[in-house]
């Protein structure tokens, strides 16, 4: 007898393979392909309109996509979308709980529509109120949580059947940094229990701090994928800036150390950049070459490349990078 | 990565229960009826500002109009109140379409749809809870008619019956506005969209004045129409005369504005 449902990757949690979906002339998404490993986050990452909720949507079987496959915790979306609901978890920016009803009523609806007992539905609430630290609210009206509140009964919400595969969609967007980091320790905390993860975002730090790995998302077309360090690798090394007294100053280190790959750049004519090449040996060569020629330097900076510059330079030139 | 979808390994086998036969689809209606229901009891205004218009037009129509309106046979009060109960059925369904556009734009309806409930309790439960609304509400409409001297003049069981018309007749009118809610983008919207769908038939219609003294084109459409329809009944049972008639076309209004609206506002909601 043969299985009903389409084979998956070898452990993979989410295989989204060439989804491409139009909204009549709007090409969301154009042919995206990625992949969760079981027990991974993946961030996806792109600015607003780049086809992330899209994807999330048609993983979620909220969606039907016009091409393409996904696979979600083993079952095919299309195919066996009841079964993937099963087995999925969703939160975030769009998904949402009941204002009017408390927190308690919340998950314990959640349950129900899991098609969990009444107790088992009561019983599963109250740990998770537990777990979110929304105990003593559990009993109030959801319209008067605050933000960070609501995030953490919404993500709770999305947890009712201990799901093995997570997506979430913006899940901090909005909120207060203590909220944003919070919720940060939620979803680490989850995910050394061994849940996949797939997380949308539009900030860096989210991605950088959360993600194994990270897919750039830009006008529905994959734009750049890999770790975070990987896509900040891509962006070259550190670069070093070097500060002087005067335009004079300046150009004349930026000629003694033309070895250096020195630059002098027209806009900003008292700074001297240049790549570390060779790390910190490459500072104490080019600040010892300075003193020979007695070219004194006002103050030295540093600069990492960060996911924002891999961000910004990927989504700003079409993917070139 | 796509080639590693052809990489062989056993799937999970399906759950024994597929969650999508009928018993769900009960079970998940149930559900979101108590949710709807609950809903309506945390917001008790929702429910008193819906009582708020049809009184005031009870005391306009009794006291201020009534005098100067006369329907051969009846008195004005008993004739004008089987109206109001229709009026107010007819605008307080308004509040099916403000809901779902609710959810929809609170994001609800996005979460449902990830659950692997059944696709029918959405609509189906809006729609019970509604229902169930609309009958603590003619309850209460009957209780005010007879304190300004409503009287019904047939017997418990018709007047039942005609509480049954009512009913039946808001369900019909629920899904013209689930298909108006889950078209518009907020609550707002839902309710510009729907008044001046429902103005002109509660209006021009049977439920205050009689037909008759319209001009003639108006007064056609207006004794033909669902909320006139729904109305004679109503009365029928509730104050006398031949029944059959009116009930029978009432009935036929709500089957053929069901059959048509309710299969359009699933599909809306399945699409949308």
């Amino acid at each position: 007898m043969s299985s009903p449902h389409p084979r998956s990757a070898a452990g993979a949690a989410i295989v989204a393979d060439g989804l491409v979906k139009h909204f009549g002339e709007v090409r969301a998404l154009d042919g995206v392909s990625f992949d969760v490993p079981s027990g991974r986050v993946l961030g996806v990452l792109g600015p607003n309109g780049a086809g992330k909720t899209t994807a999330v949507r048609i993983l979620t079987t909220i969606l039907r996509p016009d091409h393409g496959r996904a696979v979600v915790a083993g079952v095919d979306v299309v195919a066996h979308p009841q079964e993937v609901r099963r087995r999925i978890g969703l939160a975030g920016q769009y998904a949402a709980v009941d204002e009017n009803l408390t927190g308690r009523e919340n998950l314990a609806l959640v349950g129900r529509l899991n098609h969990l007992s009444r107790a088992d539905a009561a019983t599963r609430a109250s740990e998770l109120l537990g777990q979110f630290h929304l105990t003593d609210a559990a009993n109030r009206p959801v319209r008067t949580y605050s933000g960070g509140m609501r995030r953490r009964l919404d993500l709770a919400a999305a947890l009712v059947t201990h799901p093995p595969v997570l997506l979430l969609d913006e899940p901090t967007t909005g909120l207060d940094p203590a909220s944003r980091s919070d919720l940060w320790e939620v979803i680490e905390g989850l995910v050394s229990d061994g849940t996949s993860v797939l997380l949308t975002t539009q900030y860096l730090e989210e991605a950088d701090r959360l993600a194994d790995r990270i897919v750039v998302i830009d006008r529905g077309l994959v734009a750049a994928e890999g770790t975070a360090a990987e896509l900040k690798s891509r962006l070259g090394q550190t670069r070093v800036a070097l500060q002087f007294a005067s335009v004079d100053l300046a150009a004349a280190a930026a000629h003694a150390l033309g070895d250096f790959g020195a630059v002098h750049p027209d806009g900003d004519q008292h700074t001297v950049d240049l790549p570390l090449r060779g790390g910190a040996s490459t500072v104490r060569d080019v600040l010892n070459l300075l003193h020979a020629r007695d070219l004194e330097v006002g103050r030295i900076d540093l600069h990492e490349p960060t996911l924002d510059d891999v961000f910004i330079s990927i989504t700003s030139n079409g993917g070139r990078s | 990565m796509t080639a590693a979808t052809a990489m062989a390994l056993p799937s999970h086998p399906p759950m024994s229960e597929p969650g999508t036969g009928f018993r769900w689809a009960v079970r998940d209606t149930i559900a979101m009826t108590g949710r709807n229901l609950r809903v309506m009891t945390r917001l008790p205004q929702v429910l008193v500002f819906s009582l708020v218009q049809p009184v005031i037009f009870v005391l306009m129509f009794r006291y201020v109009f009534g005098g100067a309106i006369q329907i051969p046979g009846r008195d004005y009060v008993d004739y004008l109140m089987p109206g109001i109960f229709v009026q107010t059925v007819s605008f307080g369904a308004i509040n099916t379409a403000i809901g779902l556009a609710e959810d929809k734009n609170k994001g609800l309806l996005e979460r449902l749809r990830s659950l692997p409930m059944s696709r029918s309790a959405v609509l189906g439960g809006r729609v019970l809870a509604d229902t169930i609304r609309n009958v603590v509400i003619i309850v209460l409409m009957i209780l005010i008619g007879l304190l300004v001297g409503f009287r019904t003049h047939t017997n418990l069981l018709l007047v039942l019956a005609g509480i049954g018309i009512l009913v039946v007749f808001g369900f019909g009118l629920a899904w013209l506005f689930a298909l108006i809610g889950l078209s518009v983008t907020n609550a707002e919207a839902a309710q510009a969209a729907a008044f001046p769908i429902m103005a002109p038939l509660v209006f021009a219609s049977n439920a205050f004045v009689d037909p008759s003294t319209m001009p003639d084109w108006l007064g056609w459409w207006a004794e033909r129409q669902p909320v006139s329809k729904a109305t004679e009944a109503a009365r029928a049972l509730m104050l006398g005369g031949p029944t059959a008639g009116p009930v029978t076309a009432s009935l036929l209004w709500t089957l053929g504005i069901t059959a048509v609206l309710a299969p359009l506002a699933i599909r809306r909601y399945r699409r949308s």
